[in-house]
């Protein structure tokens, strides 16, 4: 089974979320898709690390061969590439690594090199599989680096995967073949305004999905109120806990350190299940 | 080095100074149009000739791009033979190719076209020194 946490938003608790749901888990795989700023890890400090490098394939121009016809350029609908004083220029962090213009040259001067972008980094911490998805510094898409690691699970364990905030092509990659989303939302008007970005999105690839209330009150809840106008089943409240936020913030895991924790992310866990396989 | 030889520096120096091709990246195909704010997703380019005072009005094909549209705009620069732009902004990609062409990269004054103009033509323009990291509509 495959969940897949999100928010419209950093900060409103992906991490804690996912985390704290793989920790309550029998055994499960733990992967970081926030691959721009991966922060699982500090919870988790996985043991026994695990390193592979991700490389793009990315074209590089043979010039005694280059002819100027521009075929490449024309073909390239990411405009990766430009035709500068008789030489092409490939612009690295545009490029999609298609291999359409090392394919169309007729005159074969388009060659492949192979560009490390990241890296996925394994390990393990107790019950769960840690791993982290890292882009390198400067890189435009950690899309490869997600379909990497999300390429290699199977369908047997429990996988928790955290996404990065927002609802660009990074998230979608990695909700694609989530068998459950978990969107998380705190209690604020722009808490909402996000959650409603990522309820349309999982709506566009027609995902079940359900929400958790993080930092809940008793106050007027904007996020709880859009769950109740778009009949939105709310797994869990997380309360707004002095205590809870002190242990997160020195990267404690909730579940492994406090007995109620556990329960309220077991039962989260529990009812996903039930939603998926009911 | 000799005074003939200097001169003849000056005289050829002078010679690109009066071949100097302008773009403006515009809203419409008029010299009474506005500046566009964007460079990359400007509908328009106005190429304007110091020498001849002609002005040519070319199409911005990599307006509708989905991502990478200052590296095609710029390149319909390089090919228009310009020598220097004049521009509100400018991504850093498109600053990289236009670079590459020795493209000179000027900072316009108002929104106003022919003030531009005038302000080239004074040597009263500034080259615009910011160069920001894109705004990537494309969401790589």
């Amino acid at each position: 089974m495959k969940i897949a946490v999100l928010s419209g938003k950093g900060g409103a608790g992906k991490t804690l979320v996912a985390v704290n749901m793989a920790a309550a888990s029998k055994n499960a795989v733990y992967i970081d898709c926030d691959v721009e700023e991966p922060n699982g890890h500090l919870f988790f400090k996985p043991e026994g690390l695990y390193t592979q490098n991700v490389v793009v394939k990315t074209p590089e121009l043979n010039p005694s061969k280059c002819n100027g016809c521009r075929k490449c350029i024309d073909f390239c609908r990411f405009n990766a590439l430009a035709y500068i004083g008789e030489k092409i220029k490939v612009f690295d962090e545009v490029c999609h690594s298609c291999g359409g213009c090392i394919l169309l040259c007729p005159q074969k001067a388009m060659l492949e090199r192979d560009r490390v972008i990241g890296r996925i980094e394994t390990g393990i911490s107790h019950n769960v599989k840690v791993i982290t998805g890292i882009l390198n510094t400067g890189e435009a898409s950690g899309v490869p680096i997600i379909r990497r690691m999300l390429d290699s699970i199977s369908e047997e364990d429990t996988f928790i995967i955290d996404c990065p905030p927002g609802s660009a092509c990074v998230v979608m990659e990695s909700i694609k073949d989530a068998d459950f989303c978990i969107l998380v939302a705190e209690s604020t008007i722009f808490g909402a305004h996000n959650l409603a970005m990522v309820y349309e999105l999982v709506g566009l690839f027609d995902k079940p999905f359900a929400a958790v209330l993080n930092k809940y009150t008793d106050d007027d809840n904007p996020s709880e109120l859009f769950c109740s106008k778009k009949h939105i089943p709310v797994l869990a409240k997380i309360p707004f806990d002095k205590e809870l936020g002190e242990l997160n913030s020195n990267a404690i895991i909730a579940v492994r350190e406090k007995r109620e924790y556990k329960l309220l992310f077991e039962e989260l866990l529990a009812k996903v299940y039930q939603e998926v396989r009911p | 080095m000799g005074l003939i030889e200097a001169m003849s520096v000056v005289k050829i120096y002078k010679g690109r100074i009066e071949e100097m091709k302008i773009a403006i990246p515009v809203e419409d195909k008029a010299m009474e149009s506005r500046v566009c704010i964007s460079f990359g997703r400007t509908p328009f380019f106005l190429i304007y000739d110091t020498e001849t005072n002609s002005s040519v009005f070319l199409e911005n094909s990599a307006a509708g791009s989905q991502g990478g549209a200052g590296i095609k705009a710029a390149q319909i620069i390089v090919d228009s033979g310009a020598n220097a732009i004049i521009t509100p902004r400018c991504g850093e990609n498109a600053a990289a190719v236009l670079k590459a062409a020795n493209i000179k990269l000027y900072k316009t004054v108002n929104d106003i076209i022919a003030d531009n103009i005038k302000a080239f033509n004074e040597g009263t323009l500034s080259l615009l020194n910011e160069i920001h990291a894109g705004f990537h509509g494309g969401h790589l």
